[in-house]
């Protein structure tokens, strides 16, 4: 039997979502998994606009290129979109969701049979000067709660991806912001009553 | 040494041509390609690739810059999509014409109106009959390689070769691709001579005016009439059959690859079932043989590398044995059925295989197809009645 994980990315048109989605997939690529796939889903393709991109990890290569419909991970660059996307309606049971958020699962009335992961990914790219022309960059802290709360990719192979694609000062501040939101990272396992209540339904 | 890199198919379309070391570029950016002409652009600004690229005004501007570099020997590039690819379509009938092994790579997108910017394959399809040779691509390793084998089979046909992979569904999206090195590429293909048309004190008028009757020309030389070229272009198209089979064999002793040159089997050697298919959704389809299997449908999938020139004997001899064929195709001929399901009918019918057929048009203007929407799709069409079909068409059009 392959291994197939499989992740939803939602963000905002401009905010990284893609390139947050294609540095995990080399990392996962590093980390051995021979299949990896990274879809972005457009259609407005304009700043602001709610997209999402489709990421698919596997031991075998990848023979699918449609929608992810039942992640077993979401990541939400932007906590204003849980009010407008519900990204955990299909999140497999015992899955994972990472939000870009300062504020606890109970301020963003978080709460289901998933292990909530949170990191204010925004201040800590803002710490680490990870700043073009006004905008704050947050596609590689993004990856610091993703590698906090889960073993699938580790850390250093998101290092790795990271420093492949940046040069100079702005590797150094990529770097240190990955590091920062991995360190402020606040993971809230799935309560166990959750879980027994999930499988009762 | 080659080096593997998680990059698009449009990522991987421009490497592959930069690899060929192409000397002309003429492309118009419309999305899904822009990002080719993109990456093209900046690494003839880089200096890292040697090669005039010309912005022009328009899609049939780019083909005619092509078609003009070609004739004068050089290796030429492009790319487009949908309404661009179609604006081209006097300019494909006139590099076919011409003889000039000109490759695009067409990423493929549904054509307007109404508009959109998503996927299918209806732009290409509509090309059909310009005399160019097709390729269709699974995955962005396949897209590299088949653009590399592209200008083999080209240069030695003569004939113009177009390189077709789905618009977003593998255009943008990221995967592995092993990218070889400039060495093992300049191995494969060897620079091309041209045909040595521009030297000086040389006149030569190109594409004359083609008279109906052979006649003699100012030599004494007896010269083919129109319908003679156009047979002599359609038994060249069929004869690089045995070209684009034998491209994929010698890319594999080089590069260790092979993508199944005319058409590729997944799980057919026991199959009953067979689904046919080309692109992204050929791929898509093997997970659902997959599935059926494990309800008990012994299903494998063929899918459809050279769609021209059709590669109707191999496709005979891949479904001599099968109970049902179901082809999964993103067009449609307007008032009959897919082009593709049409043309393997034919073959089917030639070759006096029976079976139970059916065609179902999919994912036109970026409908999602998944495995499970195949599975249900086919499961009807092996159990029920044989049928011409579209899969999730929603609402009151139904």
């Amino acid at each position: 039997m392959s291994e197939l994980y499989e992740i939803v990315w939602h963000g905002r048109g401009g905010q990284g979502a893609v390139t947050a989605a294609k540095l995990y997939t080399e990392a996962a690529y590093y980390q051995g998994f021979k299949g990896v796939s990274a879809k972005p889903t457009y259609f407005s393709e304009r700043r602001g606009a709610p997209v999402s991109v489709h990421t698919r990890i596997s031991s075998e290569p990848i023979r699918t290129y449609s929608n992810v419909t039942t992640p077993d991970m979401a990541v939400v660059l932007d906590d204003n979109l849980l009010e407008m996307v519900n990204v955990t309606a299909n999140l497999r049971e015992g899955g994972l969701l990472v939000v870009n958020s300062s504020l606890t699962p109970q301020d963003l009335g978080l709460s289901g049979p998933f292990t909530i992961a949170l990191a204010d990914a925004f201040h800590a790219s803002e710490a680490a000067e990870l700043i073009v022309e006004g905008n704050v960059l947050i596609s590689t802290s993004i990856l610091g709660p993703l590698a906090a709360a889960s073993h699938l990719v580790s850390l250093e192979n998101i290092q790795r991806a990271v420093a492949g694609k940046f040069a100079g000062k702005a590797k150094d501040r990529n770097l240190k912001a990955l590091k920062l939101a991995f360190e402020a990272t606040r993971v809230f396992r799935r309560k166990p009553a959750d879980a027994v209540s999930a499988s009762a339904r | 040494m080659s080096e593997v890199k998680i990059i698009t198919a449009n990522e991987a379309a421009a490497e592959a041509a930069a690899l060929c070391r192409v000397q002309v570029i003429a492309a118009y950016p419309i999305t899904p390609q822009t990002p080719v002409t993109e990456e093209l652009a900046a690494m003839v600004e880089r200096g890292d690739l040697k090669a005039e690229y010309l912005t022009v005004e328009s899609e049939h501007s780019a083909m005619a810059s092509i078609v003009g570099a070609s004739q004068v020997g050089a290796r030429v590039f492009t790319a487009s999509s949908a309404n661009g690819l179609l604006y081209m379509h006097e300019m494909l009938h006139w590099a076919a014409g011409s003889r000039l092994p000109v490759v695009l790579a067409c990423v493929n997108r549904g054509v307007g109106a109404p508009w959109t910017i998503l996927n299918d394959q209806q732009d290409s399809i509509s090309q059909r009959d310009t005399g160019w040779i097709q390729l269709y691509c699974r995955n962005n390793q396949e897209v590299l390689d088949t653009i590399i084998q592209a200008y083999r089979i080209a240069e030695q046909t003569l004939i113009p070769v177009m390189v077709c992979y789905d618009g977003f569904v593998l255009s943008h999206t990221n995967m592995p691709v092993e990218v070889p090195s400039q060495d093992e590429v300049d191995r494969f293909l060897p620079p091309w001579q041209g045909q040595g048309l521009l030297e000086s004190g040389r006149f030569v008028n190109l594409n004359p005016l083609i008279l109906s009757e052979p006649r003699p020309d100012a030599q004494g030389n007896l010269m083919p009439g129109y319908m003679e070229l156009r047979h002599r272009l359609h038994e060249d198209v069929l004869a690089s059959l045995a070209v684009i089979h034998h491209t994929d064999e010698e890319f594999q002793e080089i590069f260790g690859r092979s993508w199944g040159g005319l058409v590729w089997r997944y799980r057919m050697d026991d199959a009953e079932h067979a689904l046919v298919s080309m692109g992204s959704l050929a791929l898509e389809a093997t997970r659902a043989a997959d599935s059926l299997r494990v309800q008990g449908l012994r299903t494998g999938v063929i899918g459809v590398r050279a769609y021209r020139p059709f590669p109707a004997s191999a496709l005979v001899q891949a479904l001599a044995a099968v109970k049902t064929v179901t082809v999964f195709e993103k067009d449609v001929s307007y008032g009959y059925a897919g082009a593709l399901a049409t043309d393997l009918k034919a073959a089917l019918f030639d070759a006096g295989v029976s079976v139970k057929f059916s065609g179902f048009v999919a994912g036109l203007g970026g409908r999602d197809v998944a495995a499970g929407q195949i599975v249900q799709a086919a499961t009807d069409a092996i159990l029920n009645e044989p049928r011409y079909g579209w899969v999730d068409v929603r609402g009151s059009s139904t």
